[in-house]
């Protein structure tokens, strides 16, 4: 995930903005959750994201995505992928789970924005061959909402990966931006 | 120029490297460990992870000494472990500019307090930095170690866990010219042997400094005032200043980046030309007491909390409520989420070598010590013998999540090393029951050794467990003296852990694997029915470091009765889905481990193929 929003404020600066990030690190990353806050603009002061304020929520896992939904602002836009990662709290004492489904996440996301969009992203990258090439594959769906052209995110991609993964990655994040395409094909009707 | 997007130890990191650094030295410690990650990739100066912050320092001062330029970098309480040497370089001075790094964790993401390292600053008398970005840290370094040597003093660059670990944009030199000072010893024992004759003429050195300084902070470039609004003035430094930009946007402020010695008299300017003088700082009011010694009234506590860390949100919603901004039309902050989401602690991964021995730990049960005449009696009137688990004194490190649930091992975590002492002085206070401590490889180096020899010393009967995975993993697997591997990754001499502490004195040296939970068993409830000081030794490799794969394991849900025993190791490869125990074979690192198995009653869990 780090290297997803790594990169993706990278684009941001040599698109000519300010940008600033924040990732939690340390004890946080033992199976904890991980959080990246990334701010663009012609001049960003604060590296943090208010609640509300989110134009884009990019979640890599279900209960993630509806953790962090109240950061998102009212005509925000969620992509979650729709995988899930039950941590062990949610077996209880007569091993009951209390993760939450695909729909009460969605619902819980909607009541602070419209528009949602549940990406089969696991499977894809299971598909194509890598389960970690997850965050391309979510970068590339996020890019068609970015204002940011195309070859930028590939010139990125090309100094951030190893050249043997090259390919892959980058059919990964063509592979995200099509799914974009189509999911919001099929929600406009 | 060339923009770059570093996080604030990357641009300390690059900046120190620019300003001609020679000698830099540290102790893995969230939120500063990538400061010397980062000098460690860097060519021509050396680097090294040091034992522990007290020796990092000393170092760092006898390269100073030898009259180049030396960075030492620790997290808060860091600077606590390396407080002596910090003490005395101020007294002595130094050569080569010293740079003290602290990178300080309000909030406590990774750290055991939340101190407010400024108060070194001012204890020990010496000038302190405060970047608000990873520009600043970059361009400051060089004024860093330019005030070091210009004043005779070490300096104390702080940091936090926002500026250390957040990505801003830095202009960086391209290619800069680096000049590095050239090495060489003058003696002057009245200046570095502080014997008291040689140490009294230099307090009032030291007081002098601090005059000095105090004049010429008052046009450091750094310091910023920026008038809008006249009506609000705002004081702050470091990252609660990005956030009261954030949140008062047309007010007046005044960006102070020495944030020791303050600059009185730039203050008074810039108080005399706003109604009102607000201070925003996170944790202590160290600013806002300054400025209340000055005569100058000002909010300060009333709106920013004394504890955790500070936010944009937490600031606009005190602001509000005190009446320093307006009440919005509509309610700022969105409701918060309906529903109790399920918790995402951090835990010990998969395979993890701490596992089996927390478990341990949990489940096992003694006798208390038996009764010695004339000694009132710990076990109820009734005789009947009640069994009771270990206390288990603990240390820093991944096996102090063993704490939560559903392991709940640990009994104490206090500071680095401690788990030792802490048994000891249990014992010596008159506690029956069984106290064992553990204590990582890493960490016994560290802080331990002093511990166990006290042990062997004053005749206790303590068994210490050193757990061994042969790095300092919560960090990011950094080398230590015990790994043979040095901070460039170059192979070298190792301390031999079961030679030192025989070297020690103590004569029950055991070492186990880390993966038999039956040897860990039994060893345990050997060595602690015994007089004699013990050591186990449980070692095992870190799964996130040594990547292999044994062959998998399965569940036979025939065998299988649902006691849930495999789900209280707290392993997140293994859980219940649905109405049945499954192992996540993406996740679990098989037959190398097998924790699972062996405590499975019903040998329901198999190694397949």
């Amino acid at each position: 995930m780090i290297l997803a929003s790594d990169a993706l404020a990278e684009i941001a600066m040599k698109s000519g903005y300010d940008v600033k990030k924040s990732d939690s690190l340390g004890m946080s990353q033992r199976g904890g959750s991980v959080v990246s806050h990334l701010r663009i603009g012609e001049r960003v002061f604060s590296p943090l994201v208010k609640k509300g304020s989110a134009d884009f929520l990019l979640a890599f896992e279900r209960l993630e995505g509806a953790r962090w939904a109240d950061y998102l602002s009212p005509g925000g836009v969620a992509i979650v992928n729709d995988h899930a990662m039950p941590p062990p709290s949610t077996i209880g004492a007569k091993g009951r789970s209390n993760y939450p489904s695909s729909e009460e996440v969605h619902s819980i996301i909607c009541e602070y924005t419209d528009e949602v969009y549940f990406v089969p992203g696991t499977g894809i990258a299971k598909d194509l061959g890598n389960p970690q090439i997850l965050n391309v594959l979510l970068v590339g769906f996020l890019s068609l909402f970015l204002d940011i052209e195309e070859k930028s995110y590939i010139d990125d991609l090309s100094h951030r990966v190893p050249p043997k993964f090259l390919e892959l990655n980058l059919i990964a994040f063509a592979r995200g931006r099509e799914e974009a395409q189509r999911i919001r094909r099929a929600q406009d009707r | 120029m060339m923009r770059r997007l570093l996080s604030g130890n990357e641009a300390i990191a690059l900046g120190a490297y620019h300003a001609g650094v020679t000698v830099a030295t540290a102790y893995p410690g969230t939120p500063s460990t990538e400061i010397l990650e980062n000098l460690a990739r860097m060519p021509d100066i050396y680097v090294e992870w040091s034992t522990n912050e007290k020796v990092a320092l000393e170092v760092a001062m006898g390269a100073s000494y030898g009259g180049v330029r030396a960075l030492a970098a620790m997290k808060h309480v860091g600077l606590n472990v390396a407080a002596d040497p910090f003490f005395a370089a101020s007294v002595t001075g130094i050569r080569g500019g010293l740079v003290v790094v602290s990178c300080d964790d309000p909030g406590m993401h990774s750290s055991q307090n939340e101190q407010d390292n400024r108060h070194f600053a001012l204890f020990a008398k010496v000038p302190m930095l405060e970047p608000s970005d990873s520009q600043e840290a970059y361009s400051l370094m060089e004024w860093a170690f330019r005030i070091s040597e210009e004043f005779d003093t070490p300096l104390l660059f702080r940091s936090t866990t926002r500026i250390s670990h957040c990505k801003t944009v830095v202009e960086v030199e391209q290619n800069p010219l680096v000049e590095r000072r050239p090495p060489g010893f003058i003696r002057d024992p009245r200046k570095f042997v502080m014997v008291p004759s040689n140490a009294r003429p230099r307090h009032p050195l030291m007081e002098e400094r601090i005059r000095k300084l105090s004049s010429y902070v008052e046009t450091f470039p750094f310091n910023q005032i920026v008038l809008g609004d006249r009506s609000l003035g705002i004081i702050s430094a470091g990252a609660a200043y990005q956030y009261a930009r954030e949140v008062f946007g047309h007010a007046s402020f005044l960006k102070l980046v020495t944030a020791y010695p303050l600059p009185e008299n730039l203050i008074r300017h810039f108080a005399a030309q706003v109604k009102r003088v607000v201070v925003v700082e996170e944790l202590d009011p160290f600013i806002e007491d300054h400025l209340r010694a000055m005569g100058i009234e000002v909010i300060g506590k009333d709106l920013v909390p004394i504890t955790g860390e500070l936010d944009p949100e937490i600031l606009q919603e005190r602001a509000i409520q005190i009446g320093l901004l307006p009440q919005p039309q509509k309610p700022s902050s969105p409701p918060k989420i309906g529903r109790d989401l399920p918790l995402r602690p951090p835990l010990l991964c998969p395979g993890c070598p701490h596992t089996a021995v927390s478990f341990a730990l949990r489940t096992l049960r003694f006798y208390r010590i038996p009764i010695q005449e004339g000694v009132p009696s710990q076990e109820p009137a009734s005789g009947q013998q009640v069994r009771h688990r270990a206390i288990a004194t603990s240390d820093i490190g991944c096996y102090t999540l063993a704490v939560y649930p559903p392991l709940e091992a640990l009994d104490t975590c206090a500071c680095m090393g401690a788990s030792i002492g802490q048994a000891h002085g249990l014992e010596k206070a008159g506690i029956m029951d069984k106290i064992v401590s553990i204590i990582g490889d890493s960490t016994f180096l560290h802080g331990g050794i002093t511990g166990l020899i006290d042990i062997v010393y004053n005749r206790g009967r303590g068994t210490v467990i050193i757990l061994d995975n042969n790095t300092t993993a919560m960090t990011g697997h950094q080398g230590h003296p015990g790994t043979g591997i040095s901070a460039r990754g170059e192979k070298v001499r190792k301390v031999i852990l079961e030679d030192l502490v025989r070297g020690i004195g103590v004569r029950d040296v055991n070492v186990v694997s880390a993966f038999d939970l039956n040897l860990i068993e039994d060893t345990i409830k050997r060595c602690v029915e015994t007089d004699e000081p013990s050591v186990i030794i449980v070692r095992g490799p870190c799964p996130l470091q040594d990547r292999e794969r044994g062959r998998p394991l399965m569940v036979d849900i025939e065998k299988c009765n649902k006691c849930l025993k495999c789900l209280r190791i707290g392993c997140s490869a293994i859980s219940k889905v649905g109405d049945e125990i499954k192992v996540d074979t993406f996740a679990c690192i098989g037959d190398r481990c097998s924790v699972c198995l062996q405590v499975c009653k019903e040998q329901a869990i198999t190694v397949g193929e």
